[in-house]
């Protein structure tokens, strides 16, 4: 690597009453670059983004960010701003108050304060809303002034804890454009939190996968679901996500591994012409395609997709086939093992 | 609009004024009532065996405005108000801060806090007295100790009304201090950790945030304070009784006094409706002017 990473977590490890909250946590994040740490409640990931933020302080390990440790340092000593999943607008100020409440801390003059905040509100479409109170907003307004008052800081590095999660599905899809799009647009550095998977892969340059407080897996949103470190992350990626079988059911997988596949590699053949009998358990119309799940005594997890309409009685037994280059194998433990 | 649209409107309506009338029933027959009563009671003149009482207009209350100790019991409560007022919401405010941190024993310090207001008002001016006896009172004792000379606190115009005033301070603050707790609680810790990244000191968080916030308790507080500051008199009767020459004398207590001591029911009366209506002039000014620029969540 020619030029260090931006942000530095090494080794860290945040414990409440004994009780585990992150633990041997170490990251590499380059400038610029966006980076999602993603997983089911309680893995860790807001812990790990409010350690970086300094709003806790670790028990083990060390934070760089800039090249400077700030493992101790005050949350406004580290450079970065914060969009929180409820906002933290602060109710009784206007848009325009909220935005440059920090411009104003920081005593800068009031005409570079009107520059800036003219052009954050500009950015993110607020103009017009400057002596709204909050309360006088839509869901997704205060969410554009939540990223307003981030932007108007003008700092290189922003986190965001779930900012999405308050909104409805549409309004999600329309943000998450806009949200990429200023971090592009912008060059900053950003670490999202999310547990929505669609917003990490399609996003994020780096994907950290997380589950009790340990990182999972770290890499390119293709790299995680197309070669998962191990059975959590094939289960967790992807909608529908990876299928496992038990190695037994398959001719020439050796005892005591995991086989997993995708359900857009597995094909319905004839009767006698597959590699595995399953009964059809339901069948859910998604729009251009039926996604057909299937129950095996040695798989969890298993379905097929058919292009359009195209319901399957439940209870119909039916054979499937794959091809051994689309199969992934994982040893006892839930790794995968090398070059398969 | 169809019938049974207008029926089910009548009914909603009939099922309102039920609900509403055992409080409306209530509020006439022991408020509203007593109010009118007592206005149309001050227009009279005090009835003797011989002479009847017989209607005077504004009498009672010219001989009120002539009266200087009526003057002097209105300059003690105004500067009674001035003081406990702001101090107890300060006091409060500053309990409520510190209550409300991470601390440990927190639960105690609240406690202790609010244990005065558990205390009825004759018991809390007991304990005062005991305090404020000269000779052998708390503050006494402890002064000996500096070797300061015995202060009848209670017994000399000049200290008598500031006894009575931090003793009602040390009653209300705990109270208050409740309500602000209770406001404190509902200002998410986001907002703090907000201003943190900002890099937003204590103080200026606590006064651009925090204290814009608490606006709606304090108006809701400051009303309050300002009813009791005329309706609180108990510890009078205990400490001082308005004594020595009136120098501790609050308005509620001369309206006790001119009605059940004195026994002139029409002065009482006239004195009673100005009290109300310099409580509902301020009380319309805390509520429609300080209300606009309050924010309510």
């Amino acid at each position: 690597m020619t030029t260090p990473p931006f942000v530095v977590l090494k080794d860290i490890a945040k414990r409440w009453n004994g009780q585990l909250g992150v633990e041997g946590i170490s990251l590499d994040i380059p400038e610029g670059s966006f980076t999602a740490l993603l997983g089911p409640s309680g893995c860790g990931k807001s812990t790990t983004l409010r350690l970086l933020a300094g709003l806790e302080l670790p028990d083990e390990g060390h934070i760089l960010i800039d090249g400077k440790d700030v493992t101790t340092s005050a949350a406004s000593d580290r450079n970065l701003s914060m969009v929180f999943q409820s906002y933290a607008l602060f109710p009784h100020l206007s848009v325009a108050e909220n935005v440059v409440f920090g411009l104003k801390v920081r005593r800068v003059a009031k005409k570079e304060r009107q520059i800036k905040l003219h052009r954050a509100l500009e950015i993110t479409g607020l103009l017009g809303l400057e002596d709204r109170k909050p309360g006088e907003l839509s869901g997704g307004q205060r969410q554009r002034v939540a990223l307003a008052r981030a932007i108007v800081a003008g700092q290189r590095l922003c986190l965001m804890d779930e900012p999405l999660s308050n909104l409805d599905a549409k309004l999600r899809n329309a943000v998450r454009k806009d949200i990429k799009k200023l971090q592009r647009d912008l060059g900053i550095t950003v670490v999202y939190v999310t547990h929505d998977q669609t917003e990490a892969m399609s996003m994020a340059d780096t994907v950290v996968l997380m589950k009790d407080g340990h990182i999972q897996q770290v890499g390119a949103p293709e790299d995680l679901y197309n070669k998962p470190n191990n059975t959590f992350v094939a289960e967790f990626i992807g909608a529908p996500p990876m299928a496992l079988i038990g190695s037994g059911a398959i001719s020439g997988y050796g005892a005591g591994q995991t086989i997993g596949i995708r359900a857009e590699h597995i094909q319905i053949v004839p009767k006698g012409e597959g590699r595995l009998r399953c009964t059809v358990n339901e069948s859910e119309f998604l729009g251009s395609e039926t996604l057909i799940g299937l129950k095996h005594a040695d798989a969890v997890g298993l379905c097929v997709l058919k292009p359009g309409l195209s319901m399957m009685p439940e209870g119909d037994e039916i054979d499937i086939t794959f091809h051994d280059d689309n199969l992934h194998v994982f040893d006892a433990a839930g790794h995968r093992r090398a070059a398969s | 609009m169809s019938a049974h649209a207008n029926l089910e409107r009548r009914r909603q309506a009939i099922y309102g004024w039920l609900l509403l009338s055992p409080a409306a029933v209530l509020l006439t027959i022991f408020a509203f009532y007593p109010s009118i009563a007592t206005l149309w009671s001050s227009l009279f003149s005090r009835g003797t065996r011989r002479n009847p009482a017989e209607f005077i207009g504004s009498g009672n209350y010219a001989d009120l405005f002539a009266d200087p100790t009526f003057w002097l019991v209105v300059k003690n409560n105004l500067f009674y108000a001035g003081v406990t007022i702001p101090a107890s919401i300060f006091i409060a405010l500053a309990m409520a801060l510190w209550a409300n941190s991470k601390i440990s024993a927190r639960g105690f310090v609240r406690t202790a806090y609010f244990t005065p207001t558990v205390l009825p008002m004759i018991a809390a001016a007991n304990l005062w007295l005991f305090f404020y006896t000269p000779g052998l009172g708390v503050l006494d004792q402890i002064g000996s100790i500096f070797g300061l000379p015995s202060v009848n606190w209670l017994g000399q115009p000049e200290t008598a009304l500031w006894a009575i005033i931090i003793v009602t301070i040390w009653k209300e603050a705990g109270f208050f201090m409740i309500f602000y707790l209770a406001a404190l609680q509902t200002i998410p810790e986001d907002l703090k950790e907000a201003a943190d990244i900002e890099g937003t000191s204590r103080w200026t968080y606590t006064r651009r945030i925090v204290l814009p916030l608490l606006m709606p308790t304090t108006l809701f507080i400051a009303v309050n304070a300002m009813i009791n500051s005329v309706k609180l008199i108990d510890h009078l009767f205990i400490l001082t009784k308005g004594g020595p020459s009136d120098a501790s004398k609050l308005i509620l207590y001369y309206i006790w006094e001119m009605a059940f001591a004195f026994f002139d029911a029409p002065h009482a009366a006239a004195m009673t409706i100005l009290v109300i209506a310099v409580l509902g002039l301020v009380a319309a000014v805390q509520f429609f002017y300080l209300d606009k620029r309050t924010h309510y969540q």
